[in-house]
């Protein structure tokens, strides 16, 4: 399925959408992590809890959880706020 | 750019910031330096780190604002970076706690006893420390420190409930030391800013630790004598030449111990009073155990944290902190007003030594007749977090 991602994320993919496959999007990180080595811890942390600034869309809904659901034409947007000086 | 170097030695600094990681490179004179970066702009890169065991090696523990923590390791002295494929990170808690441990950041780098290569530590936020057998490219917690009551979240001297833990500083809890007994590479210290913060020491590789505290004062806890832990060493170092000989510059003084005593000694009762002994970086001369120097901070009144004065200068003590002598020739001498954090003072090992420092201005400033001048090397860069030297061979 395509999966758009944010920019500070494209030194991995090197393109702002990307192709990966899960059935959920547990899953789906984990492919992404096998074919851009690095890019799930940057974005998940190790208690597998989305990092505070980074937002996860389905379908243009935006989820909170890794265990949603996912079907092959599903579009899914990693997205990241960005605030600070 | 001018090869000015090619011939002599040159001296390497890596300066670390909030936005990226600079190189300022000189030949051994030490009169020019030239700078150059940024490397991973934008990222918070928290410490640099040479290799001395082997010179080519770098490795960098960087984050973003809002990216996960990571570390990047380069062989060929930054040219190519490969990230690390496994970064420091807490075991996985499956019963989905909500409060289980992940690593904001990693703080600190250190590299392992020199007959141990490929060996790595790293300090983390919230206190922690992690071990790489393998250059760095993935790491492990040592559970003996990380499930400790030393890396508790509690606060020692609260018995009530209802009393929160506050991080132990502005950017959270942080295991920001670790020392090598370079005769005993299983003999260990570690310091933590942390509700249980403190310095410890382990004599089986990181399995058991005990705390080394006693005779450091803790000026924010009611009765700081009768504590273990709970205490705020900001840096900790060893004499390479001398390891039995512990310094620290803490929140609350300079110390210093010679083991197997069990007592630090304030050393820093002999700064001038209008002063003070509260900093947070310490540096030891290379070849001289007596010799040390500090960056003294405002901690009067309601801890302004900067120059004193608006008047910065390193103090040098030659005497093992009998005595301490004023270092601000070449720096400004009045308001100027900034702070060097714990990991942004480095020396090198050149006779007479290198003294060299990142202010949160943006400024590096550096001597090279140990202390007793100073010029200002590069300025306008962002806010320092950490400042290492490297020397290679001509």
């Amino acid at each position: 399925m395509k999966v758009f991602i944010a920019q500070p994320l494209r030194s991995y993919t090197n393109a702002a959408e990307v192709e990966a496959d899960g059935q959920d999007l547990s899953e789906l990180l984990l492919d992404l992590d096998r074919r851009y080595p690095g890019i799930r811890f940057r974005i998940i942390d190790e208690q597998e809890r989305m990092r505070q600034h980074v937002k996860f869309f389905v379908n243009r809904q935006q989820v909170g959880r890794l265990d949603v659901p996912l079907a092959p034409h599903d579009e899914v947007h990693i997205l990241q706020a960005l605030s600070g000086g | 750019m001018a090869d000015t170097t090619r011939g002599k030695p040159e001296i390497r600094l890596l300066v670390s910031t909030k936005k990226g990681l600079w190189t300022l490179t000189s030949d051994s004179d030490r009169e020019h330096f030239a700078i150059e970066g940024p490397e991973f702009l934008g990222h918070i890169v928290n410490h640099a780190v040479p290799d001395p065991r082997d010179p080519r090696t770098i490795l960098v523990a960087a984050r973003t604002g809002h990216l996960g923590p990571t570390i990047f390791r380069s062989r060929d002295l930054g040219k190519t970076w490969q990230e690390a494929s496994r970064p420091p990170a807490f075991p996985k808690v499956e019963d989905g706690d909500a409060k289980a441990r992940a690593v904001s950041h990693t703080f600190a780098l250190v590299p392992g006893h020199p007959s141990e290569p490929d060996l790595w530590y790293a300090g983390t936020s919230p206190e922690a420390l992690f071990r790489s057998e393998d250059g760095g490219d993935t790491w492990s917690g040592v559970a003996g420190f990380n499930d400790s009551p030393w890396a508790s979240a509690e606060l020692p001297w609260a018995s009530e409930e209802g009393v929160e833990p506050t991080p132990g500083t502005p950017d959270g809890d942080i295991l920001h030391s670790v020392v090598i007994d370079p005769r005993d590479p299983t003999h260990l210290y570690v310091a933590t800013s942390a509700n249980a913060g403190g310095v410890f020491e382990s004599r089986d590789r990181g399995e058991s630790w005990t705390p080394l505290n006693r005779g450091c004062d803790a000026n924010f806890a009611p009765d700081p004598e009768k504590m273990e832990v709970g205490f705020d060493p900001h840096c900790l170092q060893a004499h390479p030449l001398a390891p039995d000989q512990l310094w620290q510059q803490n929140h609350c003084g300079i110390y210093r111990i010679e083991r197997p005593a069990e007592r630090w000694e304030r050393v820093g009762d002999n700064m001038p009073a209008e002063v003070g002994d509260i900093g947070f970086p310490i540096s030891l001369h290379p070849r001289q155990p007596d010799t040390a120097w500090v960056f003294p901070m405002d901690g009067t009144d309601v801890w302004p944290r900067i120059s004193p004065g608006g008047r910065p200068a390193v103090y040098r003590t030659r005497d093992a902190g009998r005595s301490w002598t004023r270092c601000d020739r070449g720096l400004p001498d009045g308001q100027a007003w900034f702070t060097v954090l714990r990991q942004a003072m480095a020396l090198d090992a050149n006779d007479p030594v290198g003294v060299y420092f990142g202010a949160t201005c943006g400024e590096v400033w550096g001597s090279r007749d140990e202390g007793d001048s100073f010029r200002c090397l590069a300025s306008h860069l962002p806010f320092v977090l950490a400042v290492e030297t490297m020397t290679l061979p001509a």
